[in-house]
């Protein structure tokens, strides 16, 4: 039986000998900092134009972190391709002949993938917190605040949570047209209307994003929004949750069916 | 030494594998011989566990491929799809591989250099060339040095001295005690490759035996007898004096007559006898191309049929040359050498056989030997094909 760590060392090679990997975190990074500097830059000079309640729970940290909406995608589309490349080019024929093992190649694979974007998540949220901060002038936070570590450390985390849950869709859709599809309209648009429109806000803060999002405010109803009824552990646990389900219905999917 | 009992496979509605069983000795090379779709890949797949059987097992080394110890290092194989990321180079590959199974990076450099990749290994497979690509996947198939290697169409697309390569590699590798199992069209590649066939039509087996038996067997030889042109009388006279003394007489297209299993000299005293004249009288062998194709005849899924070009032909200009009137080429795969074709459309009487269409209707029907394996009946009703070249039934194989 191939041993777990020659497994965990050749997922490492395969996802670093690949230039998807390197341009999909690159691009992570870039558009969450980018994107979080502009609106904190934007917010900075806006800010006697917010309203009353808004200006009472501005939430710097939250502002630098507006870029998440499209860097989140990029992390999107890396979850994706580690698994979904691996049916595109019928590797998985060599790399389930090599490993007949099923749930240590998945869980080698995810796991490898997951700390690279856990590692590339944090870089990213270190860096765009501050570049933020840098951007917002007199309205800042610091990183000794309370709560803002955390959610600078939350921010960080979401970003791996979303690509293990982009891996688990992908190993059940083994497509990656169908799977970038799917999670790209999710996150993108369904997500995002169904949070906007009154009737379905309260269901839509149970999607994934939305919940685990939840994690990078510092300030409870920041900028006047809802109170969530889940605080921001709670929120990144029940996005969790939903990656779970994802990531077992894959194993399921790739136990079950032929390869 | 694998070994499989009773398998079968369908995707949905569709029977790609019917209740097959054989065993693949080591220290030889068995080759494993259908038309396409006759489901060679889908057997290999099942082998290495990637497609799970809808019934029956097959075992590696007497376990199921998913709890065979050590896999990698036991098993090594060629499949038929590309089975490799396009966008990493050979060398790292090969090394992701190399890793799966404890394998020292050393080994990587080593079977470059055997299928002769060295100088490209740094190049993204994506652009390698069919060839290329074939030798990049066998490559990762001795990677681990494994007693059992499974070779899926390994010459598809290489050229001659690649041929020539694979195939002796193979006969090394078997010389030195692994298990070769290794798929192919070409019934003319395997019996200058391999020791023992498996042969299979849509799923099913038609024949296991040794390379040596299947030659016995279906390269019979027979004579061609030609009487004088216009004399149909005499044809039919010397027909019936042959067929009376036990030979098997078959008309051919051009007139003349292929009897079997009678010697030339014989069938000159008789001729003599009955008082006519030939024109021709010479020795034949039926090439072993002939006897696979006339043996899976029932069981080709994707037949080639003459290309009308319906609504083609008035359209414009007809080119100088060779577009319109189909060359020799064109024919429907069969015209193996040694043998004139049967004509599509030319009535062929003689000696019915069941379960097969009536002769002159199928493009390449070619008529069936002297001493013939019967085919088995259309799949519609699947059971283990008859015949003296069918092994007996183990146990367990009529249970399905
Ligand atoms: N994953 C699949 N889903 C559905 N049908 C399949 C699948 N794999 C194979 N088949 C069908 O099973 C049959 C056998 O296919 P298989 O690829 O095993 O044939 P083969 O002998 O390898 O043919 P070839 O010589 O063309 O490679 C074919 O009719 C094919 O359409
Ligand atoms: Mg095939």
């Amino acid at each position: 039986m191939a041993a777990p760590s020659a497994v965990l060392k050749s997922e490492w090679t395969k996802v670093r000998t690949v230039s998807s990997t390197m341009w999909t975190l690159a691009a992570a990074l870039v558009l969450t900092a980018a994107v979080g500097a502009l609106l904190s830059g934007v917010m900075n000079a806006t800010f006697d134009d917010l309203s009353e309640a808004e200006r009472l729970t501005f939430d710097p940290t939250l502002v630098s972190f507006f870029g998440m909406m499209l860097g989140q995608l990029a992390m999107v589309v890396f979850g994706v391709l580690v698994i979904s490349t691996e049916y595109s080019s019928g590797m998985i024929k060599t790399s389930l002949a090599a490993v007949p093992q099923r749930a240590t190649f998945y869980v080698s694979k995810v796991a490898v993938a997951t700390l690279l974007a856990l590692i590339v998540g944090l870089l990213t949220s270190f860096l765009t917190f501050f570049l933020g901060q840098s951007l917002l002038g007199d309205h800042k936070a610091s990183i000794g605040d309370e709560n803002v570590l955390r959610a600078v450390i939350g921010a960080g985390l979401y970003m791996a949570v979303i690509a293990m849950f982009s891996m688990g869709v992908a190993a059940m859709l083994r497509s990656t047209v169908l799977s970038l599809g799917l999670l790209m309209a999710f996150f993108f648009l369904i997500s995002s209307i169904l949070a906007g429109v009154p009737a379905t806000r309260d269901v839509a803060r149970y999607l994934p994003d939305q919940a685990g999002s939840r994690v990078m405010q510092v300030v409870p109803g920041a900028l006047n929004s809802d109170e969530t009824p889940y605080g921001p552990w709670g929120g990144f646990g029940i996005m969790c949750a939903w990656t779970a389900v994802a990531l077992i219905g894959g194993y399921i999917v790739l136990k079950k069916r032929d390869a | 030494m694998i070994e499989a009992q009773g398998l079968t496979k369908t995707y949905g509605g569709k029977t790609a594998v019917y209740n097959l069983s054989f065993t693949v000795q080591p220290g030889v090379i068995t080759g494993f011989v259908g038309p396409n779709g006759a489901g060679k890949s889908t057997t290999m797949r099942m082998i290495l566990g990637l497609d799970e059987p809808t019934g029956g097992t097959v075992t590696v080394g007497g376990h199921p491929y998913r709890r065979l110890p050590n896999a990698p290092r036991q098993v090594g194989a060629l499949l038929d799809a590309k089975a490799v990321h396009g966008g990493r180079s050979a060398r790292n590959h090969l090394r992701c591989v190399a890793q799966l199974s404890g394998i020292p990076q050393r080994r990587v450099d080593e079977v470059l250099d055997v299928v002769g990749l060295r100088e490209v290994a740094g190049r993204r497979s994506k652009g390698f060339s069919l060839g290329m690509g074939q030798r990049l996947g066998i490559a990762g198939a001795l990677l681990g040095d494994p007693q059992i290697l499974l070779f899926d169409e390994p010459v598809n697309g290489l050229d001659p001295e690649g041929i020539l390569w694979i195939r002796n590699l193979m006969k090394k590798l078997a010389s030195e005690g692994r298990t070769i199992f290794v798929s192919s069209h070409l019934m003319s590649e395997m019996a200058v490759t391999a020791d023992h066939l498996i042969v299979i039509g849509r799923g099913q087996l038609m024949a296991d035996m040794s390379v040596r038996d299947f030659i016995n067997t279906h390269s019979a030889s027979y004579a061609r007898v030609r009487v004088p042109d216009g004399e149909q009388a005499a044809r039919e006279k010397l027909s019936a004096a042959l067929t009376e003394q036990g030979a098997h007489v078959q008309p051919e297209d051009d007139g003349a007559l292929r009897v079997g299993g009678m010697p030339l000299p014989r069938i000159s005293d008789l001729a003599h006898d009955a008082g006519i004249r030939l024109w021709e009288l010479s020795p034949h062998e039926a090439s072993l191309e002939e006897a696979y194709m006339r043996m899976t005849q029932g069981a080709v899924d994707y037949r080639s049929t003459a290309d009308h070009r319906a609504g083609l032909q008035q359209a414009g200009p007809v080119p100088p040359q060779g577009y319109a009137a189909p060359g020799p080429g064109y024919a429907p795969p069969m015209g193996a050498p040694g043998m004139p074709p049967a004509g599509p459309g030319v009535p062929q009487p003689g000696p019915g056989v069941p379960g097969m269409p009536p002769p002159g209707v199928q493009p390449g029907y070619a008529p069936p030997p002297p001493q013939g394996y019967a085919p088995p009946p259309p799949p519609a009703a699947p059971q283990a094909p008859a015949g003296a070249a069918a092994p007996a039934p183990r146990e367990g194989e009529t249970r399905r």
